[in-house]
């Protein structure tokens, strides 16, 4: 299957296969910015199949999001047919608003606080509420 | 070494050279308090009670007084704005306009950081829900360092509702940074200890039975099970007389053994253990007011060590 490069934008590449569509369900981009290609299951010499996303005339993605739904992916940012950075993708220290914590007993099922959230185990991708402790 | 201006949320906000130096200044209290009688003189102390307390909320008034300080505050929600919605950020706001240093008791888990990130002065958590109660932990500790002249190199079991009772997370948390600390973890399945607190140690092990680990211990801590932490009143009645102490079990006890317990008790250690000298418990309160004296004095750079 082709698919055309892009001259300017964001790739974000190597995306385990199945979390595509998660990821661009998660960043809910703005398509009259420019064009979005999901490619699936697109053979991989490191992972066997994986998935690409291009994203045309982007210039930013959040990579603490990325990085929490996928961090094996990489982020290729494009300007004029050229890579001018790439972004290989670990799991962000902390993150706002994108985790939210399920403990009816924490504060923030009762007051209007950001969820935030920790990373407390990089080999085992657990996360723990900043508030009560609780592991995501 | 100087705390001024800290907030003490958590049992790790404290290192454990901070907390040997507050443990030193409560001793320097306890054997001459008429010294410190107007450390304190002009400052006012807010207490925050969102939810019932005896001993926490009185041991921080009295040590404030005690300090030569005064103290004011609610005791229950509904005597605040609270009841009318205010939020903890709002209320936390409001009090350090009019006090220097506030203490802070919530049924909800992590509602002192959200109170400390909007607080101006020092805030003490003395409780937030089941998850912790670091001045309780400071009683605790400075009980057995009285005692044993030493912390570290001992076994202790604690006994209970390990899941929501913050003063074992708590003690678990710092006292598991001293060397050669053994825990033995007491509990029906149901009530074992949440996963954030048992990474937190080196060396411990799980039982369900009190009879089996009591002869090994040198301290054992007792809980009371929380009908408040249950949303399931069927699950409380099962589980709240799981674990109770009398004098016949204490038989099979080491002689020196210490037994603590945060209070209040229901009937988890029967009153005939009570005259034994083994029983620390009654001893423990006069202390927690000792040592928050020490941690109100030097969250006001009033007692540097």
């Amino acid at each position: 299957m082709e698919i055309t490069s892009i001259s300017n934008g964001i790739i974000i590449d190597h995306i385990q296969a199945g979390s595509g569509l998660k990821i661009l369900d998660y960043l809910n981009f703005d398509t009259e910015h420019g064009s979005v290609a999901l490619i699936m299951n697109v053979s991989s010499n490191k992972h066997g199949k994986k998935d690409i996303i291009k994203l045309e005339n982007y210039e930013n993605v959040d990579v603490n999001v990325l990085g929490l739904i996928d961090h094996h992916a990489t982020v290729i940012y494009i300007k004029n047919h050229e890579i001018v950075k790439k972004i290989k993708l670990t799991l962000p220290e902390k993150v706002t608003n994108v985790l939210r914590c399920k403990n009816p007993r924490c504060i923030t099922s009762s007051e209007s606080v950001p969820h935030v959230f920790n990373l407390a185990d990089a080999e085992a991708g657990k996360y723990q509420c900043e508030y009560c402790d609780n592991v995501a | 070494m100087n705390l001024q201006g800290r907030h003490l949320i958590a049992p790790l906000d404290l290192s454990v050279a901070e907390m040997e130096g507050l443990f030193a200044l409560a001793e320097r209290i306890i054997s001459a308090p008429e010294d410190f009688s107007d450390v304190c003189k002009g400052k006012l102390l807010a207490t925050l009670f969102y939810e019932p307390s005896t001993r926490t909320r009185l041991s921080f008034e009295a040590a404030m007084l005690r300090l030569g300080g005064r103290a004011f505050g609610f005791s229950e929600p509904s005597s605040s704005s609270a009841a009318k919605g205010e939020s903890i950020a709002d209320t936390i706001r409001t009090i350090a306009c009019y006090a220097d240093i506030a203490v802070m008791r919530h049924p909800k888990e992590g509602a002192a950081l959200v109170a400390a990130q909007s607080s101006s002065v020092p805030l003490i958590n003395a409780g937030d829900g089941g998850h912790f109660h670091p001045t309780q932990t400071l009683t605790d500790l400075l009980t057995i360092r009285l005692e044993r002249g030493k912390l570290g190199d001992i076994t202790v079991g604690l006994c209970g509702d390990l899941k929501f009772g913050r003063t074992v997370h708590s003690l678990i948390c710092a006292f598991a940074r001293y060397s050669g600390v053994k825990f033995v973890l007491i509990s029906p399945d149901e009530l074992r200890v949440p996963e954030y607190v048992r990474a937190e140690m080196n060396d411990f092990a799980e039982v369900r039975d009190l009879n089996e680990a009591l002869p090994d211990l040198d301290v054992l801590y007792m809980t009371r099970v929380q009908r408040e932490r249950f949303f399931n009143e069927e699950d409380y009645i099962r589980l709240k007389d799981s674990y109770i102490l009398n004098a016949a079990k204490l038989r099979n006890a080491k002689p020196d053994l210490m037994v603590l317990h945060p209070l209040p008790r229901v009937n988890e250690i029967a009153t005939d253990v009570d005259d034994d000298p083994r029983a620390f418990y009654f001893r423990q309160m006069k202390n927690g007011m000792y040592v928050r004296m020490a941690l109100i004095m030097s969250l006001l750079g009033k007692g540097q060590f």
